[in-house]
């Protein structure tokens, strides 16, 4: 029956349709695991790093491998929407638009998160990674660096689908404004991989990073959406 | 340029037009348009590729924004606050290749807060389908596709539908049988405005016809004149 649609009940349901398309085509996640499975063996080749070493090195290998694996990834987030121009059905329909940012970063987040979890045991055989800090405190690290990376990422992804040369684009603009987030995501996971250093400040401006990027792009996402 | 249809007009028109103009760049798609189109007709607009139908079309249902002039839409100057009222149908589907044609219902009805399936299964129905396809819409005919199609535009029972091109890639029965259910439409009070290179095909049920050159609205007349029935019969300024 007809009833307002909220932004709860479309971000659940365009989540619940992104991640049917992803399970169909398997666009994302064959391309972003095929990309960060070349760079984790091209590395491991480049670098015979001692174990000492490799705690020191990890953080940055691990996240430059996530955030290059991420772009490919966001390259398809939208590309799909533009496909048969869906997108204006969307933008026709009386849904908020912020649901479908939504949605798209929280099937973005997945995603990332599933090809983590695959890269990491990768990680730790390759480069003979133990972490001298506490584990829990890397899952923290990673939950908020994926969500920096993911929610930037889905907006700039969505402000540059309708430019020529979207793919180049795309990194061009993600890049320089996510080096406050990897540099504290890279540090977060040094410091807890080492022992050295408290992890706490780099995982608050994370944090911060996450709050402040997610409000502005809900808030800019619909003139984004309507650009023409 | 006004109405020439005389017939008793409801008092608020469906759409109405003030000097709208779009440029694209230099290009002017559309040079001044002013125009007010009566609720619960059935509007043709004809004319050459290039003329600016489907710019019309899609600044009406605000798919792109005016350069110049106003566009009122079923009383409302933005159109989002009437976007339960109207059904918009592209030139493109507007559909997921990758999901069947109910699962693509379904998801755009829950844009209109519809989480009904049987609803968009009787619109799948409607435009001659079976709901119980189960073949991805990407695997469909394109006539097929734009059966969907049309069902999406009308799976949340608007007063107010766009067509640009419905009948491309459609074989003539099937034709036949969306004009029959968009003039049953019409005659339930839907106002639709549909773009066509086939007049022929909307003879026997439009009710008015604009004819579009190079950006200007150059002829408006009620029914489909026999000259316009022509493709190419187009050059109706002398």
């Amino acid at each position: 029956m007809s009833a307002t649609p909220t932004l709860w009940s479309i971000t659940r349901r365009s989540l619940a349709k992104d991640l049917r398309l992803e399970w169909r085509s398997k666009d994302a996640i064959n391309s972003m695991l095929f990309f960060a499975l070349l760079v984790v063996v091209i590395f491991s080749f480049g670098f015979d790093p001692t174990a000492e070493e490799s705690r020191r090195i990890a953080g940055g290998l691990l996240w430059v491998a996530v955030l290059f694996a991420t772009v490919v990834a966001l390259n398809q987030t939208w590309t799909r929407e533009l496909r048969n121009q869906v997108l204006d059905a969307y933008r026709l329909s009386p849904a908020p638009p912020q649901a479908l940012f939504l949605s798209k970063t929280i099937a973005n987040y997945l995603f990332v998160a599933i090809l983590e979890m695959l890269m990491v045991p990768l990680f730790v055989v390759f480069y003979n990674l133990r972490s001298v800090g506490p584990v829990w405190q890397l899952l923290v690290v990673a939950a908020l660096a994926t969500w920096a990376l993911v929610v930037n990422g889905t907006f700039f992804a969505a402000l540059s689908i309708r430019t020529r040369s979207r793919e180049i684009m795309l990194p061009l603009i993600l890049f320089p404004i996510s080096i406050p987030a990897l540099l504290a995501m890279v540090d977060a996971t040094t410091s807890i991989l080492t022992g050295d250093n408290s992890p706490y400040f780099w995982m608050r401006l994370l944090a911060v990073y996450d709050v402040v990027f997610t409000a502005v792009s809900l808030l800019l996402f619909e003139p984004v959406l309507n650009a023409e | 340029m006004d109405s020439p249809v005389n017939d008793t007009v409801p008092a608020q028109p469906a759409v109405e037009l003030h000097d709208v103009a779009r440029h694209f760049g230099r290009f002017a798609a559309l040079r001044g348009i002013t125009a007010d189109f009566a609720a619960g007709r059935m509007h043709v607009l004809l004319g050459e590729n290039g003329a600016g139908k489907s710019t019309l079309l899609r600044v009406m249902a605000g798919l792109l924004a005016p350069t110049r002039g106003k566009v009122r839409v079923l009383g409302a100057t933005k159109q989002r606050e009437v976007a339960t009222r109207f059904g918009y149908m592209g030139h493109a589907p507007l559909l997921y290749d990758e999901l069947s044609a109910i699962e693509n219902l379904a998801y755009f009805a829950a844009l209109y807060g519809i989480h009904d399936e049987e609803r968009c299964a009787e619109a799948i129905r409607t435009v001659g389908l079976d709901p119980k396809l189960e073949r991805r819409v990407g695997q469909y005919s394109q006539g097929m596709r734009q059966r969907i199609s049309l069902a999406r535009a009308i799976v949340h029972q608007p007063e107010l539908l766009f067509l640009d091109e419905p009948f491309s890639n459609v074989d003539i029965r099937s034709a036949r049988q969306m004009t029959a259910l968009l003039a049953a439409m019409r005659d339930a009070g839907t106002t639709i405005f549909v773009v066509t290179h086939q007049a022929a095909l909307m003879e026997s049920v439009a009710d008015e016809c604009m004819v579009l050159e190079a950006g200007r609205m150059v002829a408006r007349e009620k029914g489909i004149p026999a000259r316009l029935l022509s493709p190419y019969a187009v050059a109706v300024r002398a």
